[in-house]
């Protein structure tokens, strides 16, 4: 018997923007839940909240209204720097525009979240050498992000994201920045990380192509969520 | 890696903007360190005094002397184990600038109650028993190339006339303190000049030097000095060599004070040498501080980031500040004793001043670093993913 829990849960979400004395609604009442395991994808046009959705889950924005339980902690009653550990734990997040730190190596960006950790400094380079071997750069450990394409830097940036073995993937337009070839690589990749690694991953796409290699594709406007 | 990696490589992002601030603190320090070195050279002179000595002179003005009468009844008083004196003699050499302070003593006593001015025995005695004879400090000696057995020719200003003195002995200081630019000159000999040519102002003196056997008296005593003396022709003023030292440079005092203010005023040009570097650079890496913080990293870790890069850069200049200060002394003591005379006996870097200006950087280093800290963490995660940077 599989049991299916939730591990993302959002119930009855509002979030909207104060600019000046204008209230910009972005989500109203907004309910989602992602089942243990699941690789979603949310499309919708731009504007729509979509980023907006990801940074409440991650906890890097607050709701107005209602709540959102992720990975067993209420993440909108948390403080701030119980956040940041729960974050460093539980959430991996991948990035449009990679944003790694230019200053470090393929390898020392992947580390960077294990800083954070206990663990010991060969344990770190074990982990580090692991997860860039996963996303096919085993070889380009001391290249800098200005010598790695477009896809490579997106792929290292995959690699930081799970080198702490997070709960949740969280991926915001992985594949916005790359062509197509590389877009492909990408998407393989994480289709392998929920398929051999039973990572929940949740990500944010434009393009149906992209979108296909979901289980599951959630369409938002203006907060209004259907599933397909 | 660890944070010190990073810490390092964000030092080494604008190599140039980095390398002027340093450059700029450097010199900042450099200054630092030669203010606070003139003024520490100033209060060497205060605390070269012994605690044990009082200075006896007139009430009204050091200018006016005291009869040598004095001498006799300040030995009487109970307390003081030694009386000594001596006269101002204020020649010149040469010309105006060739100034150094020259004092008509009476040489057993003065040599007695002065311990910290060492001597071979050999050249104690030839001064004792010559009247034309003089002692000279090492420094004065170094600075005009004077040995054992030169001539000084003086001019006298307060005792007209041309004078000549034999060196018969150099001294040393036994403190690093002690002022290493005096003449001693023979009171007895001006004082015979004077009773052939000035009869009315022979056998005076210009002060007492007073040892008392035990310091902690020094006031009762000075008090009872200046009662001795009181409703007699001349009354006395009795303060420790120390407060007489003090007073003795007053004036110039507040001029040490201001120099002391100008320190502290430099640690605030630092302050904003260092902040502008520092909000720039922070301001720069907005998105990279958001990407760190949704890898989990706490303020704390900010903190330590930001305050970590702001102490690298003001140790970076601590650094090469001292490298400049310890070259820079010998040049500026070379300058400031050929133009203020031997003024300034005592113009060395002591370790601790390098310290000071090193630790005075460092704390304005994690002030500097509060702004663009508290811009930092006030700042919006999720806002500064959106801004493509
Ligand atoms: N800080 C903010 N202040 C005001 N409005 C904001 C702010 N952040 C986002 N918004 C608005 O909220 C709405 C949703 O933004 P969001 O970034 O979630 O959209 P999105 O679906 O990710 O769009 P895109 O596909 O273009 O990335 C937009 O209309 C946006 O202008
Ligand atoms: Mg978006």
């Amino acid at each position: 018997m599989v049991i299916i829990q939730s591990v993302i849960e959002c119930c009855h979400v509002t979030k909207s923007y104060v600019r000046g004395d204008q209230e910009i609604p972005v989500l109203r009442n907004f309910n989602l839940s992602v089942p243990n395991g699941q690789f979603l994808a949310i499309m919708g046009p731009s504007g729509s909240g979509k980023t907006t959705i990801l940074n409440l889950i991650a906890g890097l924005d607050r709701p107005v209204d209602g709540t959102i339980r992720v990975a067993g902690t209420e993440v909108s009653r948390q403080r701030e720097t119980e956040l940041a550990r729960w974050r460093a734990r539980h959430i991996g997040f991948v990035f449009q525009f990679y944003n790694l730190i230019p200053v470090l190596t393929a390898a020392e960006n992947v580390e960077l979240p294990l800083l954070l950790s206990s663990l010991s400094k060969s344990e770190r380079a074990k982990r580090v050498r692991a997860a860039l071997e996963l996303v096919g750069l085993g070889d380009r450990l001391h290249h800098y992000p200005r010598q790695l394409s477009g896809g490579q830097e997106q792929r290292v940036g995959i690699a930081r994201a799970i080198v702490g073995d997070p709960t949740i993937l969280l991926a915001d337009e992985p594949t916005g920045n790359l062509d197509r070839e590389a877009a492909e690589a990408v998407m393989t990749l994480l289709r392998r990380l929920h398929r051999e690694l039973g990572k929940t991953i949740v990500m944010v796409t434009h393009d149906p192509f992209v979108a296909d290699y979901a289980e599951t594709v959630l369409h938002v406007d203006k907060g209004k969520g259907s599933s397909r | 890696m660890t944070l010190v990696t990073l810490i390092i490589r964000n030092v080494h992002r604008q190599v140039l903007r980095v390398t002027l601030t340093v450059l700029g603190i450097a010199t900042i320090i450099l200054a630092f360190n030669l203010i606070i070195t003139t003024v520490r050279a100033w209060y060497a002179g205060v605390e070269a005094a012994a605690p044990n000595r009082l200075i006896t002179r007139h009430a009204a003005s050091l200018s006016i002397h005291l009869p040598l009468s004095y001498r006799d009844r300040l030995a009487a008083i109970d307390g003081i184990t030694g009386v000594t004196f001596a006269n101002w003699f204020g020649g010149v050499y040469r010309d105006a600038k060739g100034f150094f302070p020259q004092f008509a003593v009476d040489p057993e006593s003065f040599l007695d109650l002065h311990p910290e001015l060492m001597l071979d025995p050999d050249e104690r005695r030839d001064f004792l028993s010559d009247r034309r004879g003089c002692l000279i400090g090492r420094r004065l000696a170094d600075l005009y190339g004077w040995r054992v057995g030169d001539v000084i020719p003086l001019k006298g200003t307060l005792y007209p006339g041309d004078w000549e003195f034999i060196v018969r002995g150099i001294y040393r200081g036994a403190e690093p303190s002690t002022d290493e630019n005096w003449m001693l000159i023979r009171w007895d000999s001006v004082n015979e000049r004077r009773r052939q040519f000035d009869p009315d102002r022979a056998d005076t003196v210009g002060w007492y030097v007073l040892r008392i056997a035990d310091s902690s008296t020094a006031g009762a005593l000075s008090r009872a000095v200046d009662d001795t003396f009181a409703n007699s022709v001349a009354e006395t003023r009795t303060e420790t060599e120390q407060a007489f030292q003090a007073g003795f440079v007053a004036m110039s005092g507040s001029i040490v004070r201001a120099l002391e203010l100008l320190a502290v005023v430099l640690n605030g040009v630092t302050l904003l040498v260092l902040a502008n570097t520092l909000v720039m650079a922070v301001r720069e890496r907005t998105r990279e501080w958001a990407v760190l913080r949704t890898l989990g990293f706490e303020r704390r870790h900010l903190a330590a980031l930001i305050t970590g890069e702001a102490l690298l850069i003001a140790a970076l200049g601590s650094i090469m500040g001292i490298a400049m200060t310890i070259p820079a002394i010998d040049l500026y003591a070379t300058l400031v004793s050929t133009k203020l005379g031997n003024f300034f006996q005592q113009l060395v870097v002591y370790p601790s001043t390098l310290v000071l200006g090193a630790l005075a950087t460092l704390i304005t280093a994690c002030c500097a670093a509060v702004i663009p800290l508290v811009t930092a963490l006030r700042s919006n995660v999720a806002d500064d993913l959106r801004h493509i940077g």
